[in-house]
């Protein structure tokens, strides 16, 4: 953050809201490291721990929400503050629908543990990873006001996209192949997409902050992967 | 003025691109009303303005922002000659209405102020009438044949500053009995009844209560259809409110010249960044 502010305890409240942020950005983290952990492992304990703690996520959220609200009542904040503030309520937002997505993969990898046969669970490994490695990116690019690590997150979108599209085939072939794992194979799918989404907010919080640090949101349409099931822009 | 002959060419044709710092240009165009070119101006021997370069387009609000002492005011005053008549100052370069130099031998300083208006920090309503401080340019002006014609612009300078629905049935009351906000609204009025095409303001709302505020920064608002406005402001959210182009000035120099929303979003400049997110010295 550049220099202090005249009024010092404007600073503080805006280091709260940085806090919060990178707080949830940390659990967010850890939440979908876990849930593809739990998914990998057929780890039940861990899944339900996810569950159990997005709770927590959700709090943060509010507590920023109620932060910005009242340093933009109070302060009429400008320039990069105003920016930064927008770019925190729009991250948290961001960041406790990731939360929520991990949790839903845990709810899923619980159930399809009963299955007798699950597809494609190594193809989901990968996918998790990247998306985890998004989402670290994506915090530490706010955390040190790294636009360009910040657009390279946005760029990175695309090949999510690939990647679940990848899957996608690949769970539909398994289930063409196997009638016995449409069951599986549909959960599957869903985790698929939910790990998907959180790749997209986190390319919406890379938005953000570059729009933050920069002042302008990234030149160009966000790339976009072709969709394999014909909706264009499906998200 | 020494630099006045030199840009007296360029400076001749109406309606003039507006032009600002390359590569920031605001969405604002149309025609500039007064224009400043290597404004420079001296108190003594130290310089206050130091080469000012700003265009005023016509027909819209230009919120002059800066740390107390950095030269908005002095800037302000240039526009109308207030400064010629103090102590010590010297003024240098170009300050132009509708292309022609204000600072011209030829320029009649009394009717300059008709046309270009101002309205102070503290309402400064003439110890008379109601009727008679609107009444006062014109008479002077010989604006009004009769008395019907002076009713009538003291009528419509009131309507336009929002002010006839609360003031028609005391038109001879002392204007000194009314409200700090009905003051400054009456003196807009009195600015308004000589029809001038800039109206001056120089913190026309620091005196003034919350809804009074309001009130003026409607009635500027409205303004604008008619007239082009300056405005000096040191509440950056009015300034953000009511302009559509702000200047920010420090220390004498202009820094940084732009479309409001983009100046108080997106500052180019670090020190108009710092001014305006309150981090300043």
């Amino acid at each position: 953050m550049p220099a202090q502010h005249t009024v010092r305890s404007y600073d503080s409240e805006l280091e709260a809201v940085d806090s919060h942020i990178l707080a949830m950005g940390g659990m967010v983290e850890d939440q979908i490291r876990n849930a593809i952990q739990a998914l990998v492992e057929g780890n039940r304990a861990l899944a339900r721990r996810i569950i159990d703690l997005d709770a927590r996520i959700d709090e943060h959220e509010s507590e920023v929400d109620e932060l910005v609200t009242r340093i933009v009542a109070l302060r009429q904040p400008m320039a990069e503050d105003l920016r930064r503030l927008k770019t925190a309520l729009k991250s948290a937002s961001n960041l406790e629908r990731m939360g929520d997505l991990a949790a839903n993969v845990a709810k899923r990898s619980l159930v399809i543990e009963d299955a007798a046969q699950v597809p494609q669970r190594e193809a989901l490994k990968r996918l998790g990873n990247a998306v985890y490695n998004m989402t670290t990116d994506v915090v530490d690019a706010f955390r040190d006001g790294d636009a360009e690590l910040a657009q390279r997150v946005w760029r990175q979108d695309e090949s999510i996209d690939e990647m679940y599209n990848a899957v996608f085939l690949a769970i539909l072939a398994d289930m063409i192949a196997d009638p016995r794992l449409i069951a599986p194979g549909t959960h599957v799918h869903f985790i698929a997409k939910n790990i998907e989404r959180i790749g997209d907010h986190a390319t919406n919080i890379a938005e953000m902050v570059t729009y933050m640090i920069l002042g302008k949101l990234p030149d160009r349409d966000r790339p976009k992967a072709n969709s394999v099931i014909g909706v264009d822009g499906d998200q | 003025m020494v630099a006045a002959a030199e840009h007296a060419a360029e400076d001749t044709a109406r309606p003039e691109a507006l032009t600002l710092p390359a590569g920031r240009l605001p969405a604002l165009d149309g025609p500039v009303k007064m224009r400043s070119r290597d404004l420079r101006l001296w108190y003594g021997d130290k310089l206050a303005l130091t080469g000012i370069n700003l265009d005023i387009p016509e027909h819209q609000v230009t919120a002059l922002i800066g740390p107390s002492g950095c030269g908005k005011t002095t800037f302000l005053k240039c526009l109308n000659r207030m400064n010629d008549t103090i102590d010590g100052v010297r003024i240098e370069g170009l300050a132009s209405l509708d292309g022609a130099d204000i600072y011209d031998r030829a320029i009649d300083v009394v009717q300059l102020r008709a046309r270009v208006g101002m309205v102070f920090q503290k309402p400064n309503p003439f110890p008379k009438s109601i009727y008679d401080n609107i009444a006062y340019g014109p008479r002077i002006h010989g604006l009004a044949n009769g008395k019907r014609e002076l009713d009538g612009i003291v009528e419509s300078s009131l309507r336009r500053a929002g002010l006839w629905d609360e003031v028609s049935g005391r038109l001879d009351e002392l204007a000194t009995g009314m409200s700090g906000g009905q003051q400054q609204r009456l003196c807009i009025a009195r600015t308004i009844a000589v029809s001038p095409e800039v109206i001056l303001m120089d913190e026309p709302c620091s005196a003034l209560d919350p809804i009074s505020t309001a009130r003026i920064e409607e009635l500027i608002d409205e303004l604008r259809d008619n007239f082009t406005i300056v405005i000096v402001t040191h509440n950056l959210q009015q300034a953000a409110r009511v302009s559509q182009l702000t200047a920010f000035f420090h220390l004498g120099r202009l820094i940084e010249v732009n479309g409001t929303a983009e100046l108080f979003h997106s500052p180019g400049e670090s020190m108009t960044e710092d001014y305006i997110t309150g981090r300043f010295g």
